[in-house]
């Protein structure tokens, strides 16, 4: 009835392991906890030079180091994260830092810009102007638009809530509390959806009831 | 002997069947002849990085009678030789040659309508076409022009608060319940929990986190109460130790503090939470901080630290994770207002600029989506252009 599969067994072990916790707080779950922590560190070490590493770095310097020798200079701005053992000189790792942040925030200006704000407004517009989808569908574009000039005006902190921005801010967190309900059913529904695969894999794989 | 004449017999029967004439075979269906694909017409893909050609024709009349797609042919020179490079199904007119060998080269192009019963019909050949880069994508400055503008607000209110000038921001309700929550664990003697998020520190949310972890770290200091900083990024752990030693080194306590207090954990996002989840039964921190971007994990460890009794308060910009939050932490910093939480409580010009830049975008924004609103709505020519003008390819 059980599975022969040792792999099978450790796994259904460690899922009601982890499971345990629910009850409280026992030697059971700190086992597969410290398991689970030490190996998935040791994991991401072996994953960032197998997947980051030897890939981007090593095979294309091997391959053709007249053309990809430019990789050596990030190359050696990550090395420097290696400063952080030596204190003298562990002011260099703002190097690194620096130029991740930079390259973080250039790359990500233009694009938030673009999807967040410039392809919402043409949006929300769109929506608030649809008079030939007549009714109903304008009547949920004008309300959208109401929603997301409400809901800006909540997250305005230049002025204390106060007065026609205090109206208007409580209509906006009405707006938001309605989205995050939604938002909140939605993710449950997932959430379920994983636990019954987890069950679903002690059931069929490790005490094949479920065939 | 029977047999023979019985095999006899079946061998003539069988010649004499084989002799008859059987109904005559029906000769195959002559292929349905299709008017072709026309106005094909082949350019430079506008606002690109080279070697794409675009193409568009009208598809053809007879696409009803068997037409399944058609077939892009591209040759270096008008009379051929002629290579296939694409396919498009039925119903459309236009195609982008990605794969055009070199720029500043002439290439033609054919069209040809094929489908299983129909003879094939080229429409004839467009070009020469020659593909090329293009320094300026014109199709993207309305983002250009949005990104200046937000720059140009941000400088203006960063030079303002760094000369001085007084820029009101409000209280943001959370932020009251900072000092109440350390001021609780010091009087529980027990721990702080503060996780930075499970996202890099290139991101805004995780450098917001760092922002609002160095004025804590100032309270605990202040207070001498523990502080536990569990990391998922090896180099958020950097930055966290340096920020958390300096804000005890600020309050005159350097020797407070705890070298194991700053601590990486894994980087597998359920490893962590499993690892801040045994923290938390273990430890029982009195107060728990969750500040930065989360995901997933976000309500685990949320309901964890609920049914350990901490105090709870969260920041984060994670859409689909504030429901979360909302519903099981104390108090939650909201999208922006952990970026301001950061500014109120950093109280830097730089910090307080960017949010009054921020605020006063979005009064623009705000005034802007009114206008194109107003505008749109006076009729259909101006809505086009609207929405034209707003649109991004």
């Amino acid at each position: 009835m059980f599975s022969h599969d040792p792999w099978v067994w450790i796994a259904a072990i460690m899922t009601l392991a982890i499971f345990s916790f629910l009850y409280k707080e026992n030697w059971f779950y700190r086992i597969a906890e410290h398991l689970f922590v030490g190996m998935s560190a040791g994991y991401a070490m072996a994953r960032a030079w197998n997947n980051a590493l030897v890939p981007n770095l090593f095979n294309p310097l091997f391959a053709d180091f007249g053309r990809n020798w430019p990789l050596l200079i990030p190359a050696l701005i990550g090395l420097l994260y290696i400063f952080r053992f030596v204190p003298k000189f562990s002011h260099l790792i703002l190097i690194p830092i620096a130029v991740g942040l930079g390259l973080g925030s250039g790359l990500s200006i233009a694009p938030t810009i673009q999807t967040d704000i410039i392809k919402q407004m043409q949006s929300a517009i769109a929506d608030a102007s649809n008079v030939s989808a007549g009714g109903w569908g304008l009547a949920w574009g004008i309300l959208s638009f109401i929603g997301v000039l409400t809901t800006l005006s909540y997250f305005f902190f230049s002025r204390e809530h106060k007065g026609a921005l205090k109206v208007s801010a409580s209509i906006g967190i009405w707006f938001l509390m309605v989205g995050f309900g939604a938002s909140f059913g939605n993710t449950v529904m997932g959430r379920v959806s994983l636990l019954i695969g987890r069950v679903q894999f002690l059931l069929t794989d490790w005490i094949h009831v479920i065939r | 002997m029977r047999t023979i004449a019985l095999a006899g017999l079946v061998l003539l029967w069988t010649a004499w069947a084989a002799a008859i004439p059987g109904p005559a075979a029906a000769p195959p269906p002559q292929p349905a002849t299709v008017a072709p694909p026309s106005d094909l017409a082949a350019g430079d893909t506008p606002n690109d990085a080279g070697q794409s050609i675009s193409l568009t024709w009208r598809p053809s009349p007879d696409e009803a009678l068997g037409v399944e797609g058609y077939e892009i042919l591209r040759a270096e020179s008008a009379e051929g030789p002629y290579a296939k490079v694409g396919y498009v199904p039925s119903g459309f007119g236009s195609f982008d040659d990605q794969a055009v060998p070199r720029d500043g080269r002439d290439f033609f192009y054919r069209v040809r309508a094929v489908g299983a019963g129909i003879a094939p019909s080229e429409v004839a050949a467009a070009g020469p076409a020659r593909s090329s880069q293009q320094w300026y994508n014109a199709a993207r400055t309305n983002a250009l022009v949005g990104t200046l503008l937000f720059t140009l607000i941000v400088i203006y209110f960063i030079q303002g608060a760094r000369r001085g000038r007084h820029l009101f921001i409000r209280r943001i309700a959370g932020l009251a319940a900072v000092e109440e929550a350390v001021g609780r664990a010091t009087e529980m003697g027990k721990p702080i929990l503060f996780c930075p998020g499970m996202d890099p520190v290139t991101s805004i949310s995780t450098l917001a986190a760092l922002n609002i972890l160095g004025q804590v770290a100032k309270k605990a200091a202040e207070y001498d109460t523990p502080l536990v900083v569990p990391n998922r990024d090896p180099i958020v752990y950097t930055v966290a130790e340096a920020i958390v030693k300096e804000a005890y080194a600020e309050i005159g306590r350097p020797d407070a503090y705890n070298h194991d207090s700053v601590f990486y954990l894994t980087d597998s996002q359920m490893g962590y939470t499993s690892g801040v989840n045994g923290i938390m039964a273990r430890e029982r921190p009195a107060t728990n901080f969750f500040m930065g971007y989360f995901y997933a994990e976000s309500l685990v460890l949320a309901e964890t630290g609920a049914a350990t009794g901490a105090i709870q308060i969260a920041g984060t910009d994670s859409i689909t994770q504030l429901p979360f939050f909302i519903t099981a932490c104390d108090y939650t910093l909201m999208g922006e207002e952990l970026y301001a939480a950061s500014a109120y409580l950093g109280k830097q010009p730089m910090l307080i600029g960017t949010l009054k830049a921020q605020d006063w975008s979005k009064a623009l924004v705000g005034l802007l989506l009114v206008a194109g609103a107003a505008l749109a709505l006076s009729g259909p020519g101006l809505r086009q252009f609207v929405l034209r003008l707003l649109s991004i390819d």
